[in-house]
């Protein structure tokens, strides 16, 4: 049987060839933000998206719990009423990174995305609002995060 | 200016006892709405997922299925299975819970060689098959009430060495079960601790195991649970299915009679 | 390949709600092992949303992303039988693509 290692080598090897050959499609081929996940603060993250400076705005809702009970799983959401969203982000101030996920929306999804996040600490997060001018707007909660108990 | 309906809804606060404090999210309500947000998508869904596929596979030096495997209720009766494990098995003359059981079939119908399983580690090669596919067999019974079998005496036998390991005190910190599990309104940071030596109600307990441990991102069956519960107390870790793992899951599974199950479960 | 994802596509009014738990470590690179060592970053960097075989979203992620992660979308004007295709690649250049039919 295929050893990880070799399966993994085996997809990378595909993967190149795909790519040699122009049949992967253009959004995995687009290179990941290195710049924007490297950044620690609200401000540099956008700025490494191209975006413009960050105001708050009732426009953007940043969901999730008050109090996590474990900083390895944080349930969060980023949303936006505003008409025209392009990219919705979330960024856990505290992290070693600030930014944890970023979504580039078509005009056929809702400008209203969940996943879950390490958080190492208490900390902000904010979900950030790209528009297709450059205008970016945000929310911020802060989530509690606690150390829990032995394992119940 | 005094207004009547203000006086009105002040005594009626003052009636029904209410505080300051109403207006505050305590910790556990913090908690329990986090629970909830994570209730829809438990990772444990991807180990059933696998648990299902490894039943209905055909593996092993003797290139079978599980699928003719009996839990109890009949060669290939999965449903409900869960609900009244541990119980007598005749076929090797014992009383037997899910995991043990697994390894029966995997030998017997896969040609799998139980005992070197049973060295392995949690999560390690086919022991995390194991894992899989008690994930899979216990959420075959999710909505049961616990219903294990007492007609056998060697059943009888073994609900009545798990009551005695539960209380049984030892290790360097004179530990028991009881020590976490044994007293009302406990808990260990924000865990809550079910009491055990009755039944604590449905969703608890071991009604909530297996379950996926949020804070190591681990897939956990009860071999694990109680594992880790002795190291906790700072006993030696039983062997993997050994009779004091069996008699336990025997006296709370039937403690917990018709204890509703909530498998495979999210804990932190 | 890694292990399937689970993919759940409902129906919503006007929408589908898709939900998708992926099968991942999501290693850091921060954590070390028991010899001290760091344990190498190994994270989903990116994944693809498709209706129909149309891609309508495209995520990049970092290794903050829970393991097993799990994500919650809304795909407009899905309707009972399309198909919705999710898709990852990680850093190591590993791939998975998982399908499923709106409900």
């Amino acid at each position: 049987m295929q050893t990880r290692r070799e399966m993994l080598a085996h997809s990378a090897t595909v993967v190149g060839l795909l790519g040699a050959a122009g049949m992967l499609p253009a959004a995995a081929q687009a290179a990941w933000n290195e710049a924007a996940f490297s950044a620690k603060t609200l401000a540099d993250v956008v700025k490494a998206m191209g975006g413009g400076a960050p105001a708050e705005s009732k426009d953007v809702t940043v969901t999730g719990p008050d109090i996590a009970e474990n900083g390895a799983v944080v349930p969060v959401g980023a949303s936006s009423s505003a008409a025209g969203v392009k990219r919705l982000m979330l960024l856990v101030e505290k992290n070693p990174n600030a930014l944890a996920a970023s979504f580039d929306l078509t005009d056929k999804v809702e400008a209203n995305v969940t996943t879950r996040v390490k958080m190492g600490q208490s900390s902000n997060v904010y979900a950030v609002a790209m528009m297709g001018d450059g205008k970016v707007m945000y929310a911020v909660k802060e989530i509690k995060v606690t150390l829990g108990g032995c394992g119940g | 200016m005094k207004h009547p309906i203000t006086l009105t809804a002040l005594a009626a606060l003052a009636l029904t006892g209410a505080t300051a404090a109403w207006a505050q999210k305590t910790a556990s309500d913090g908690i329990a709405e986090y629970r909830e947000l994570l209730a829809d998508g438990n990772p444990a869904e991807l180990f059933e997922v696998k648990g299902e596929e490894l039943w209905k596979k055909a593996r092993g030096p003797k290139n079978a299925s599980l699928e003719k495997c009996d839990l109890g209720k009949g060669p290939g009766v999965v449903k409900g299975a869960w609900a009244e494990l541990p119980r007598y098995f005749a076929d090797t003359g014992r009383v037997q819970d899910l995991e043990s059981r697994l390894l029966t079939c995997m030998e017997t119908l896969q040609g799998f060689k139980a005992a070197e399983i049973a060295k392995l580690d949690f999560g390690k090669g086919e022991m995390a098959n194991v894992t899989a596919l008690s994930t899979w067999i216990s959420g075959q019974s999710k909505g049961f009430g616990f219903n294990l079998p007492q007609n056998h005496a060697l059943e009888r036998k073994m609900y009545a060495l798990g009551e005695k390991a539960f209380f049984y005190r030892g290790g360097p910190m004179d530990f028991s079960c009881a020590s976490c599990h044994g007293e009302e309104g406990k808990r260990i940071r924000l865990q809550d601790l079910p009491v055990l030596y009755k039944n604590p109600g449905d969703g608890l307990g071991m009604a909530a195991w297996p379950a996926y441990r949020v804070s190591n991102g681990q897939m956990w069956g009860m071999q694990q649970r109680l594992s880790d519960c002795y190291r906790l107390q700072r006993f030696p870790n039983p062997d993997f299915a050994s009779d004091v793992t069996i008699a336990l899951q025997t006296y709370m599974g039937v403690n917990q009679k018709g204890a509703k199950i909530i498998t495979p479960a999210l804990k932190r | 390949m890694a292990d399937p994802m689970r993919i759940r596509a409902q129906v919503a009014g006007d929408k589908a709600t898709v939900r998708v738990l992926m099968s991942h470590e999501m290693e850091t690179g921060q954590r070390k092992d028991s010899s001290g060592k760091a344990i190498p970053a190994w994270f989903i960097q990116e994944v693809t949303v498709a209706h129909n075989g149309a891609p309508v979203m495209t995520a990049q992620w970092g290794p903050s992303v829970s393991k097993n992660p799990f994500m919650q979308c809304a795909i407009k004007g899905a309707k009972a039988g399309d198909k919705v295709t999710v898709s990852w690649t990680d850093n190591k250049g590993d791939k998975r693509t998982d399908e499923a039919t709106v409900s």
